[in-house]
């Protein structure tokens, strides 16, 4: 069993580490991009202007009730004939290109870890102190600096454990590219499995690489909260 | 895009897909809510030893993707094929439908247990004291005031579990089981026509929203004595009114 797993010519080692690699550069390239759609919902679902918040519980609303296959489903094949039917109108004659899965998959995680954690940071935006505000604004701050200074620390502070989760979910939620033929760690399994016709060695491997991914982050993340909430009183 | 007129050509096809979907969750959760109770309180008295078997699975499958876990029993099984059909078991795991069951019921109970676990340890102390004292047995305090105050505060978290739950169960189209995405999947490679996507959206929508409105009014049920009596006008000033009015018209 372990020549199978071994590196080089005969093992699969080094293929399924080709594909945790993928997975991890998806997660990675995911997170950014999903909070900033998080934020800008956030703000739209806590905004004065009524079409404005609206459109944000609406988008939160309709992404949290799709399964993410779904989502990826339409964003792999909705936004291929999209672009192919934009080249198609810019000039008749152009080839057709392939919409690459990789972006498919960003955008989908994207768009799934952004509703999601638009709520997460509605929360942790509610669970603010105003009265650290008021003090702000009453030692001179400007409405910029009380933003960076005081009301970012401690959003980060609400909201860590809630995106905790959700990146580990999003970590999960990876292993669906696969089906949309992304070379991602489950992808890579299925090739070995394909091959090598042991299935549940395989597979049982894959599970524990994420595994070991989710636990990593799970200490990982348990750091952080620490550090954030340093200097806060415990009762 | 004909939208209309993909759904009034398949519309009974997407439907059938909605009952396996509906299907699937109902069973899963079924089993799960018959399974969990009884591991939630494993999970709250054993001792650590005892019960670090049950967190090794409850780990795993939290740590894990749900379509690696339903590939390593549908697929997996396939491996132990000799063993299976010795024990006669093999027509079971050869079904896609009971492996993706099987791997949904082991999925959510692992969620469900957590969740409830949460809920029993949220019980009062001093409620069980007063139990105690009145001279209830250990059962009787399960029945009548453990469970009852663990089920009211997991009772959210348990709704948005059984609605991951659904979501989740449009995994099983990836194994050939004809829900509402598989059948999505099967008509749009039929027709290439992207609007069968746009239906299979809307359902799941539905689905979730009538779950939503139906697991809120169980809630507001559950609580109905602790609630400030304005939650309840809806339901019981309308009933008093009409009953007044019936005696006054008397």
């Amino acid at each position: 069993m372990f020549e199978l797993l071994s590196f080089g010519e005969n093992g699969w080692g080094d293929e399924i580490l080709d594909g945790v690699a993928i997975t991890a550069q998806l997660a990675i390239a995911t997170l950014p991009v999903g909070l900033f759609i998080g934020f800008i919902v956030a703000f739209a679902a806590m905004s004065k202007n009524k079409p404005l918040r609206a459109i944000g519980y609406g988008y939160t609303t309709l992404m949290r009730g799709l399964p993410e296959i779904l989502t990826l489903f339409v964003v792999y094949n909705g936004a291929g004939l999209l672009l192919n039917a934009l080249i198609k109108w810019w000039s008749v004659g152009a080839e057709p290109i392939d919409f690459s899965p990789f972006i498919a998959g960003v955008i989908a995680l994207a768009m799934v870890f952004g509703a999601f954690s638009a709520e997460v940071l509605r929360g942790a935006f509610n669970a603010l102190d105003e009265g650290q505000v008021e003090a702000g604004r009453a030692v001179g701050m400007s409405p910029k600096v009380i933003f960076w200074r005081i009301k970012l620390p401690q959003i980060w502070r609400f909201a860590l454990p809630g995106l905790g989760n959700l990146w580990i979910n999003m970590l999960k939620d990876t292993s669906l590219v696969s089906i949309i033929a992304l070379n991602d760690l489950m992808r890579m399994t299925k090739v070995a499995v394909a091959f090598t016709k042991q299935p549940f060695t395989f597979y049982l491997v894959a599970c524990l690489i994420y595994w070991l991914m989710s636990l990593l982050s799970e200490m990982i993340l348990a750091k952080m909260e620490k550090n954030a909430n340093r200097g806060i009183r415990r009762v | 895009m004909e939208p209309f007129e993909i759904i009034i050509e398949y519309w009974p096809k997407l439907l059938d897909g909605a009952l396996i979907t509906l299907k699937l969750t109902f069973l899963c959760t079924l089993a799960a809510a018959i399974i969990s109770p009884c591991l939630a309180l494993f999970r709250v008295n054993a001792s650590p030893i005892a019960q670090a078997p049950l967190r090794l699975y409850i780990s795993f499958i939290r740590g894990t993707p749900i379509l690696a876990q339903l590939f390593l029993i549908y697929y997996g099984s396939g491996q132990f094929r000799p063993l299976l059909q010795e024990w006669g078991l093999w027509s079971f795991f050869r079904d896609p439908f009971n492996c993706a069951l099987l791997t949904f019921i082991l999925n959510t109970t692992a969620y469900q247990t957590e969740i409830l676990r949460g809920g029993i340890m949220g019980v009062n102390l001093g409620e069980i004291e007063a139990g105690k004292a009145l001279g209830m047995n250990k059962m009787r305090i399960l029945q009548r005031i453990v469970f009852p105050h663990a089920y009211r505060i997991a009772w959210p978290a348990l709704g948005n579990e059984i609605i991951l739950m659904m979501k989740a169960s449009a995994l099983a189209s990836v194994v050939t089981i004809f829900d509402i995405l598989g059948r999505t999947r099967q008509i749009f490679s039929r027709t290439f026509d992207f609007s069968i996507y746009l239906w299979a959206a809307i359902l799941y929508i539905c689905i979730t929203a009538i779950f939503v409105l139906i697991w809120r009014q169980a809630e507001l049920r559950l609580n109905k004595h602790i609630l400030p009596s304005d939650h309840l006008i809806s339901a019981d000033d309308s009933f008093q009114s009409t009953t007044v009015k019936r005696l006054r018209d008397e």
